[in-house]
């Protein structure tokens, strides 16, 4: 185990939050090849905080979509800090559509604090923008999978992550909220945020233990990185290489499989999320 | 009516939110929109809305399921599935306290109450949540009754309706409660597929993994005048864009003008107009 593994769910808040870890650009253009990314959701605009295309994954044509954030303050701002608005959703879902319809998989980097809470997105349907890519993706006919690369953030996440496989990054997180926000709310003061993250257990290991995640993709330091993007895909080979051999062979397990077949067994995987009492 | 019978000990100080639901122990009730007084039974014979100015007062969830089904006769479902504690969540105060309370203070079993009957004839599983439990908040709880609502209609060729009034996700089960937006989503791509009606009624307060759920999922979705309706909490939103909000922003008309809804109804209208939909998506009966 790596040393990773000590630490607390707030200081994994913090890591998924890094800068310096990898983002859904630098994976494309790393473990992929013959990325060419296609913008547009044909209805309002394009949304930078959410990257879509065609990808070539070993020898398999895949679809890629990921929230991108920035790493420096102009590549934040023109990402919107990774908060897709609804016509980030509804791009991704329109090229999901497309990977359906020619019978290529989905995979999904869910990177995100959450969907942008704003004036516009709201006038637009932000809510409705979401529900909608929740239920679609309940029944692609395609392998879809999606991996926690760092920040899930509530529904803004789970837009891109109804997947056959859910797979998280070992220092990545997801939660209904953030562990700020949660803090502001229940101990109305944002400053306990670490007593929220660690109540609301939004770590992988925990996911996991609840049948929230398939599978944990193990990391390395080599996630932490400084330097210069450009040499970003050098420095993080040894974790990249395990994420490809990870998603290549979900992805030979799911080929397998009929679209009617995967979208049963894709309900039944959402259908047992939850506990409660009484009889099941 | 249920919320008639309520013999808790009146609270003087009264909250914002206390406001908007009717305080029963008077005879007179004040409206909070015109201030106009108004005869406690005059508003059960108004369904709560303000018989001057149409004020929606909140409306228990109990009361919701009486006024839709025929002759106010449904079958109570699931009744027995409530909240866990999988997190073992402690805030100021534990989760578990919390649900206790809920309970205690609301009446009812947990967030979301339903039941199985006939709408103007039609084969109805419905639900309707209830602010009063933890703000009407979905755990897992909600999530598996709201999912065995569609299994059932599924199964039986009958129409969902859900009533939503909620804050959005509950925070004390974490990353179960966002899951649940999937798992009912996932189970209304079904319904859907099976070219099976689903009506979602938006009441005040809708907002949160609700509204980015279910909730905007209806073939068609009514609202409730006024009602406030959205994604991010104003608040939220206030505090991103660090500026007032344009004023009737996320309201019911607001989304009606913006494309997000069917239509706006008021609740004294609103059975007359979910029949009216349900004929058309299952035939005169
Ligand atoms: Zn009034």
């Amino acid at each position: 185990m790596s040393e990773a593994n000590e630490k607390s769910p707030i200081e994994r808040v913090r890591t998924a939050r890094h800068p310096d870890r990898p983002y859904t650009n630098d994976l494309l253009r790393s473990i992929f090849t013959d990325f060419v990314e296609i913008h547009g959701d044909r209805r309002y605009a394009d949304d930078p905080a959410m990257v879509c295309g065609f990808a070539k994954l070993g020898e398999n044509e895949v679809c890629v979509i990921g929230q991108q954030k920035g790493r420096d303050t102009k590549a934040r701002q023109m990402r919107n800090f990774g908060m897709p608005k609804p016509e980030g959703y509804r791009k991704a879902l329109r090229v999901m559509r497309l990977a359906e319809k020619f019978g290529r998989p989905i995979i999904c980097f869910i990177d995100t604090p959450g969907a942008y809470p704003g004036i516009d997105a709201e006038e637009r349907g932000q809510a409705e923008a979401i529900a909608f890519n929740l239920r679609e993706m309940a029944g692609m006919k395609v392998p879809i999978i999606v991996v926690v690369l760092g920040e899930g953030g509530s529904g803004g996440a789970l837009a891109i992550g109804i997947g056959d496989r859910v797979l998280m990054m070992e220092n990545a997180v997801y939660s209904v909220i953030s562990p700020e926000g949660c803090a502001a709310i229940l101990w109305k003061d944002a400053a306990k945020a670490d007593l929220a993250a660690a109540a609301l257990k939004l770590t992988a290991d925990r996911l996991s233990q609840f049948g929230l995640i398939d599978g944990i993709v193990p990391e390395k330091e080599e996630w932490n990185v400084d330097g210069e993007e450009a040499d970003l895909g050098e420095r993080f080979t040894s974790v990249a290489d395990k994420l490809s051999k990870t998603l290549l062979e979900n992805l030979k397990e799911l080929k397998t499989k009929t679209g009617d077949q995967l979208v049963q067994e894709r309900y039944k995987k959402f259908r047992a999320m939850g506990r409660w009492s009484g009889n099941s | 009516m249920a919320w008639f019978k309520r013999d808790k000990p009146k609270i003087e100080t009264v909250s914002d939110d206390e406001e908007r639901t009717v305080n029963t122990s008077g005879i007179f009730v004040k409206c909070p929109e015109c201030e106009n007084p108004l005869y406690r039974r005059e508003l059960i014979e108004s369904h709560q809305v303000c018989t001057h100015c149409n004020y929606h007062f909140r409306f228990p969830s109990r009361d919701r399921l009486e006024d839709l089904f025929d002759d106010g006769k449904y079958e109570k479902l699931d009744e027995e599935v409530t909240s866990a504690d999988p997190l073992e969540f402690v805030d100021t105060k534990p989760y578990k306290d919390r649900i206790e309370q809920a309970k205690q203070s609301s009446g009812l079993p947990e967030a979301i109450v339903s039941g199985s009957g006939k709408v103007g004839g039609h084969l109805v599983y419905a639900g309707a949540m209830d602010m009063s439990f933890i703000g009407g908040s979905m755990g897992s709880a909600v999530g598996e009754k709201i999912t065995r609502l569609i299994e059932r209609a599924l199964e039986k060729k009958g129409a969902v309706i859900v009533f939503s009034a909620s804050g959005g996700a509950r925070m004390q089960e974490g990353t179960l409660s966002l899951m649940q937006m999937g798992k009912i989503s996932a189970a209304l791509s079904m319904l859907h597929e099976a070219k099976l009606p689903f009506i979602s009624v938006l009441t005040d307060p809708t907002t949160g993994g609700v509204t980015a759920s279910f909730a905007m999922l209806g073939d068609v979705i009514l609202a409730e005048p006024k009602a406030l309706i959205g994604f991010a909490g104003p608040r939220v939103i206030e505090q991103t864009i660090r500026q007032k909000l344009p004023k009737g922003f996320q309201r019911s008309e607001f989304l009606l003008e913006h494309g997000m809804v069917d239509m706006v109804v008021d609740r004294r209208e609103m059975k007359d107009t979910i029949v009216r939909m349900l004929d058309f998506m299952m035939g005169c009966s």
